[in-house]
């Protein structure tokens, strides 16, 4: 084929995701970022002109520990899920073909049910009268006073249950064409179990774990409902303050300013990582150490 | 230079499965040592014993004097050279040789000292910053040969280590691996399907079948005095003849085969009168000719036969001559000027003859063996179908 006919194909052929992405992601993620910038009218639409002062309204005392607890919240439940999905994800790829499928249809089979559901089972689960509160206090673990809903770690450990198999999807993929001869490999070149585990395993699927982690964080960070159903006042989410300005103060401009904020927190360390990884190689290619 | 390394009853079973059944091998230092075999006739299981990564049933291994069985693969003093290299694929060349030496904790100036002896040994000086997927097979194979290396291993195990080569740099790899092999003196235990590799490298070859050591032996031992049928037919060309021993006289004895004319025999196995014996008879052992040679030996054989089959392949000539029930497969060398000699052509009467040393008795032979001979250079999936499933027909599965 001739080159400018085979660059035309190349065009053809992409152009329909290009134009979703351009229709769909980037002028949505530009119109957000350019909402936050504009007067609200006083019947919850958009005035005229540009405006800084939503931006300054981010100043709102109550913030900052919404903001915080976001975070944290967001990196300790991506940070569990992914500790948790790289041992399963290793041992899944190990084992034989039928027992693997099994265990990933397991893995595989809560989102049948509605997300929603899912979230009220553990509104029971966890409830004042449920079984595993009365488990607990029948072995004396926790007062009978004690709640288990309607707080930050009821959040946790929903936030947690939901994204695991987020995590373990790609981490999977990732360690299913992982050749185990290398770790052989590197037992044979004397290395032991972990250092094989940790200098060539965890390196040749950090693809597969870099997108759980994204995968994960991005929605935790994101999250309203899980707050909003297994949470109280106090656990509230920045999710949950886009939301309430959108719905309830039909405020677009102040809700756009939180989404942008968030989407700068996990877009701004992303490209850093990148940065400081490139400086990095260069030091060594420098030194001739690659 | 004693034995250094031994196998020692090595059974080794998957299920139902005896895949090494009670395997003993003795390995010098500083040889190179070949199991050679078909697929599936253990010699791989019984590399990755000697490498750690499967523990025997029964039987142990000893390396050196020191009982190995049960040293964890990390801490044994052999390397592997795996079948497909098994490069770190995130790392680049200079780390894959670095890398046992830090998975060791060796300190940075050992590492900075030795990386570029071994990227010299194997001539990669000025490829360290490559990644392996920008290597080709034959550099891929050499990263791997300097990885095993660098730790000064006392055995490197080599696991079909050229399968994945053309036959070119197949060829070129073999020299230069027994180049290495005389520039750092380690032992090598070769592991291959390819007799040719085998003999071409090895100091001594055991010939592996269905789990048990068919033969051990120098190249030469293995082709001149095959014990069995299959090592025979396994490496090189041969005829198999089957006869009766008629008379013994000293060293010598007459064989009574069906069609021939009496034989005359070295009597190596020390056979009595009336025994059913079989012999094997490599191509190029005979000579032929058209004219009825005058033969001055009297311990020579004498055959007549009609050409059945010619086939020229320039340094020489392969010949299927029929001498009653037997065709017999002949090779002649061309020494002369090809053009000028007198070519024997189909169906002419020829003369075969053969020295009485130089047709080998066989210990064991069964009819499957000859197969191998009908079907040459089998892939090993196919020989193996051979091998075990004896009379099954070759290629009717596809």
């Amino acid at each position: 084929m001739k080159s400018w006919l085979r660059n035309i194909s190349n065009w053809i052929i992409g152009a329909p995701s290009f134009v979703w992405l351009v229709v769909f992601y980037a002028i949505p993620i530009v119109l957000v970022f350019l909402l936050a910038f504009k007067p609200v009218d006083a019947y919850g639409g958009l005035g005229e002109g540009w405006t800084l002062k939503t931006i300054l309204d981010l100043r709102n005392p109550s913030y900052p520990a919404i903001i915080w607890r976001t975070f944290w919240q967001g990196i300790v439940s991506t940070t569990v899920c992914v500790a948790v999905a790289i041992p399963i994800s290793y041992q899944l790829a190990r084992m034989n073909s039928r027992w693997k499928n099994v265990i990933l249809l397991l893995i595989i089979v809560p989102f049948w049910t509605n997300f929603l559901v899912r979230i009220y089972a553990w509104r029971v689960f966890l409830h004042a009268d449920g079984i595993f509160k009365k488990l607990l206090v029948a072995i004396g673990l926790i007062e009978d006073s004690t709640t288990l809903l309607y707080n930050q770690w009821a959040v946790l450990v929903v936030m947690i249950y939901t994204y695991i198999p987020f995590a373990i999807l790609p981490i999977y993929a990732s360690a299913e064409k992982f050749d185990f001869s290398l770790i052989d490999a590197a037992k044979d070149l004397g290395a032991s179990s972990f250092y094989a585990f940790r200098r060539v395993f965890l390196p040749v699927i950090s693809k597969g774990i870099w997108t759980a982690v994204m995968v994960v964080l991005i929605p935790a960070f994101g999250a309203y409902l899980i707050p909003d159903l297994v949470g109280g006042p106090s656990s509230e989410l920045v999710g949950d303050k886009i939301a309430q300005r959108v719905f309830i103060d039909r405020n677009l401009p102040h809700a756009s300013a939180l989404s942008a904020l968030l989407m700068l927190a996990v877009f701004l360390p992303m490209l850093l990582g990148k940065w400081l990884n490139h400086l990095r190689r260069r030091r060594q290619a420098r030194e001739g150490r690659i | 230079m004693g034995e250094f390394l031994r196998f020692e009853n090595i059974t080794k079973r998957y299920g139902q499965n005896t895949v090494l059944d009670n395997v003993t091998l003795e390995i010098q230092a500083g040889e190179v040592f070949s199991l050679l075999g078909p697929s599936g006739c253990g010699k791989t299981t019984l590399l990755r014993i000697c490498g750690g990564f499967e523990p025997p049933d029964e039987g142990r291994v000893i390396l050196d004097g020191v009982d190995i069985t049960n040293v964890p693969a990390n801490r044994r003093a052999v390397r592997t050279v795996f079948q497909n290299y098994a490069l770190f694929p995130h790392l680049s060349v200079w780390e894959n040789i670095a890398f046992g030496l830090k998975a060791t904790g060796q300190d940075a100036k050992t590492i900075l000292e030795k990386v570029p002896k071994y990227l010299e040994l194997v001539q990669l000086t000025g490829y360290e910053h490559r990644k392996p997927g920008q290597l080709s097979g034959g550099q891929r194979q050499r990263v791997a040969i300097a990885r095993a290396l660098i730790n000064r291993p006392k055995v490197l195990l080599l696991d079909e280590p050229l399968a994945a080569l053309d036959l070119k740099l197949r060829q070129r790899m073999l020299i230069e691996l027994d180049t290495i092999h005389d520039d750092v003196g380690i032992t090598f235990l070769f592991v291959t399907h390819d007799q040719q590799e085998a003999m071409s490298i090895s100091d001594h070859i055991a010939v592996l079948r269905n789990g048990r050591v068919e033969q051990v032996g120098t190249p030469t031992e293995l082709y001149e005095a095959p014990r069995t049928s299959f090592v025979a037919a396994f490496i090189g060309d041969t005829n198999f003849f089957e006869g009766t021993v008629e008379t013994i006289e000293g060293d010598y004895c007459t064989l009574n085969i069906d069609g021939f004319p009496e034989i005359q025999l070295f009597n190596d196995k020390k056979v009595h009168c009336g025994e059913k014996i079989h012999v094997s008879i490599r191509p190029e052992k005979f000579f032929i000719s058209a004219v009825r040679p005058e033969l001055t030996d009297a311990k020579t054989n004498l055959l007549h036969g009609k050409v059945e089959e010619v086939i020229y392949v320039g340094p020489h000539t392969r010949y299927w001559v029929r001498v009653q029930d037997w065709r017999v497969s002949v090779v002649q060398q061309h020494h002369g000027y090809g053009l000028d000699e007198r070519r024997i052509k189909w169906d002419d009467e020829v003369w075969l003859w053969f020295g009485a040393d130089n047709a080998y008795m066989l210990e064991h032979y069964a009819e499957v063996d000859e197969q191998l001979l009908a079907l040459p250079d089998l892939e090993p999936e196919e020989l193996e179908a051979v091998v075990e499933g004896g009379t099954q027909e070759v290629g009717a599965a596809e």
